[in-house]
């Protein structure tokens, strides 16, 4: 072998190394087959975005003209013509039963977890105008990779939900009035009552609370009220104060403005609950107690910023999630309070609630928050809830 | 029409008990942010000449070459079952070596004109159990080798995968039988293997490592692919025994052959991790972690050496497991449980994930990554299914006995 060939075939080894090691690493991932298909109904008009793997369409339609294992953006701009019909062959709409027609814009390029992929922007014409209901057939590599999946997301308005699509149920149809914002808004409404049912430290905090409030301090002893409506007003301070507070934190904590270890905002709504219940037997708050609401309230408010990071809401429909979410929070509540109000004041003067409830049972609640606040502030599991 | 719901996930702790009050312009504001973060902008490249993406390179990659003229081949008789099967069989097999999920996509789509059917020839069956395996479809895929054995009770190939899904259901005994009918059809090394791998987790291990050295020592003519399975299993057995230095030597002896093999630098990257050794996974794993079970490996190793990379790749495989999640595949519990519980931190997820696929896959790894997350969600009882198995089949394992012995000093 000459210098001259040796140098070459250094080079071309050396070359080739840097290649490799530039081309492995993290982005460009092994997954299984996906395509991300956006579609968006915005003033009754239809379009869409589609994403497609460059591997994917080097299987289909070919990409990589010379063989040398590199797809370059000349290569993939050669063939968007030929992307463009093998895609819009492969997905058919349908709205309100009337075909629309495909038709694929300039093509871009988007990297996902696995590497490069063809950005193709849908201009989606259907015969009907604000359609009710849209009906997609996607066959996508359904003849080369019946792993493949289309993850569609379908948004209407600013309300958006997700469907794999794929040849395990190519035909698939979504009312799109079902998806409206209400649709959203009443998922996320049931969802809000149910959490505050099953979030016992909560609703624990809450009757701490609510306990008392058929009664006012005067000269540090507990008296009943006599009218139902002092009650009323008292749990509504309560009630507002608390939720005021808690709207205030939650936000500072969803904007990432303030951020607290999820350990020390845990044991610090345990110990709150301890605070409160224990306020009602020695009472430190007399009739302030709209103020300790409001000020642990606050912490309680703080217990959210973990939850944002699990809640896998969809593009767009936030907005309308989080206070359907709320406002399902408020009823769950409520539905507490209109159970808990009633029973306390026509029980307000017995023996029964004065001792065993308001002093027993505030005692109770502070051991099991006692109890929690251990388990949260050192990590241990004490009880099976 | 399929019912579609919101992806919420339901709360472990209820989480969502703190969600409370928020102001629509607050929602609003989310809106907006979370929607242009959650894809990336598409772009516009500068130069044709710009990369985008690497493939098999046709031109220069023989196996490229070669796995693009069956290709050509199928897609001109789309309906010959040799043809067929042939691509199929070799798409299988770079999943395997590349650790590429699409390939088991592929080989499925080869083998469609038959795949549905009750009664497929027998070495459609055979290949069909592989690829569901691979979903984790043991059952069916045991049914499938069943079928095939019946009709075919020669199929080497057929006892071989049959063991392997059995030991992953931890049915040692069927395992065992099936090693002996394999023993009579396949290479002596192989027979001897498949025997050892059995042995060593029912109580044998020594005996088991003594007789598969003896094998591979008897058989050096055998070929690359199968010393480096009988290699693979032979450090297994060895580091579970704590012969560090066998184990080392074996793992060594298995990568000397130079065949890919993903599943074989996992276990030796998890070797080198267990003993402090992080430096040596970054240089093993620098050139190629595009297999999940890579990243997690080389994430692991980039957080215990402290290494600047350490966030990026974490980041990046939480983006995989995302977009397994969105696409609802679960195949990856046992990674993705290791994955919670060291770098994130989330001891409850990571349990219940251990949880899951240790309902599904009984190894000594699954049984592994139960223990430590029952012992650091401090749930000793959880730990359960994983110490019957281990008392069940007397299992032998330093690292597992460790851990068994921690949970009980937790108790």
């Amino acid at each position: 072998m000459s210098r001259i060939t040796q140098w070459v075939w250094n080079w071309f080894a050396l070359t080739l190394a840097v290649a490799v090691a530039l081309s492995a690493g993290p982005a460009q991932a092994h997954k299984p087959s996906d395509s991300y298909l956006a579609i968006t109904l915005q003033n009754g008009q239809l379009r869409g975005q589609w994403d497609i793997a460059l591997r994917d369409l080097d299987l289909a339609v070919g990409l990589d003209a010379d063989g040398d294992g590199r797809i370059t953006w000349g290569e993939v701009r050669a063939q968007h013509a030929a992307i463009a019909a093998y895609a819009t062959a492969r997905l058919q709409l349908q709205a309100d039963g009337q075909p629309c027609t495909v038709a694929v814009g300039a093509q871009q390029v988007d990297e996902h977890t696995d590497g490069a992929y063809s950005v193709l922007p849908l201009a989606l014409a259907c015969t009907v105008a604000a359609p009710k209901a849209l009906s997609l057939r996607y066959t996508l590599l359904a003849d080369l990779d019946p792993q493949h999946r289309g993850l569609l997301n379908l948004t209407v308005d600013s309300a958006s939900r997700s469907a794999i699509l794929g040849p395990q149920a190519p035909q698939q149809s979504f009312t799109l009035a079902s998806i409206s914002r209400w649709q959203a808004f009443a998922d996320y409404l049931q969802d809000g009552v149910w959490h505050i049912w099953i979030g016992f430290d909560h609703i624990l905090f809450l009757l701490s609370l609510l306990l008392p409030a058929v009664g006012l301090w005067t000269r540090q002893r507990w008296q009943p009220v006599d009218r139902f409506s002092q009650a009323v007003v008292e749990v509504l301070r309560v009630v507002t104060a608390f939720t005021l507070a808690h709207s205030i934190t939650l936000s500072l904590a969803v904007l990432g403005l303030v951020s607290l270890p999820s350990r020390v905002v845990e044991s610090s709504i345990a110990a709150s609950v301890v605070l409160a219940a224990l306020n009602n037997v020695w009472p430190v708050f007399h009739g302030k107690r709209w103020m300790v609401a409001f000020a642990f309230g606050l912490l309680h408010g703080f217990g959210f910023a973990s939850v944002l990071a699990d809640l896998g809401l969809p593009q767009g429909a936030l907005a309308v999630a989080l206070v359907g979410f709320n406002v399902g929070v408020e009823l769950g509540q409520l539905a507490i309070v209109v159970a808990f109000l009633p029973l306390a004041y026509a029980l307000r003067r017995s023996w029964f609630y004065r001792r065993a409830v308001l002093v027993g049972g505030s005692l109770l609640i502070a051991v099991l928050a006692g109890v929690w606040l251990v388990e949260r502030a050192f990590d241990l599991k004490l009880m099976p809830f | 029409m399929r019912p579609v719901t919101f992806p919420c996930q339901l709360p472990r702790r209820s989480p969502w008990r703190h969600l409370r009050p928020l102001l629509p312009t607050l929602g609003m504001f989310l809106a907006t942010g979370l929607a242009t973060t959650a894809s990336a902008t598409p772009f516009t490249p500068a130069s044709d000449a710009q990369v985008l993406a690497t493939v098999p390179a046709r031109a220069s990659d023989p196996a490229a070459r070669e796995l693009a003229a069956l290709r050509l081949a199928w897609r001109q008789q789309p309906n010959d079952l040799d043809t067929a099967l042939r691509l199929a069989e070799r798409s299988f097999a770079q999943v395997g070596a590349e650790g590429d999920p699409r390939y088991v996509g592929q080989a499925q789509a080869v083998l469609q004109p038959w795949w549905t059917l009750a009664d497929p020839p027998v070495a459609v069956r055979v290949l069909r159990a592989q690829l569901l395996q691979f979903d984790h479809q043991f059952d069916a895929a045991l049914a499938d080798l069943d079928a095939a054995l019946a009709a075919q009770p020669d199929n080497g190939t057929a006892w071989a995968w049959r063991t392997a899904i059995l030991m992953v259901q931890a049915d040692y005994p069927k395992a065992r039988q099936s090693c002996e009918r394999l023993a009579a059809l396949a290479s002596p090394l192989i027979g001897a293997a498949c025997l050892a791998q059995v042995d060593a987790v029912t109580g044998n291990a020594a005996q088991a490592a003594a007789r598969l050295r003896g094998a591979l020592d008897a058989n050096p003519q055998a070929d690359a692919a199968e010393r480096l399975w009988s290699l693979t299993r032979l450090a297994e057995n060895e580091e579970r025994r704590g012969a560090d230095a066998q184990a080392e030597s074996a793992f060594r002896a298995a990568l000397g052959l130079g065949l890919a093999d993903v599943y074989l630098q996992a276990a030796y990257a998890d070797f080198l991790l267990d003993r402090g050794r992080q430096a040596e996974v970054l240089t093993l794993l620098a050139d190629g972690a595009r297999a999940d079970v890579l990243l997690l490996r080389l994430a692991l190793a980039a957080q215990a050496a402290g290494s600047r990379d350490a966030t990026r790749w974490r980041d990046a495989l939480a983006a995989r497991f995302d977009a397994a999640r969105q696409r609802g595949d679960t195949s990856h519990r046992k990674e993705e449980s290791r994955f919670v519980l060291a770098l994130k931190g989330d001891t409850a997820r990571a349990l219940q994930l251990a949880q899951q696929n240790f309902a599904e896959q009984r190894e000594p790894a699954d049984a592994r990554i139960l223990l430590e997350a029952a012992l650091a969600a401090r749930q000793p009882d959880a730990a359960k299914p994983a110490l019957d198995w281990m008392a069940t089949n007397r299992v032998e394992s330093v690292a597992l006995q460790a851990l068994v012995a921690k949970l009980k000093a937790a108790r």
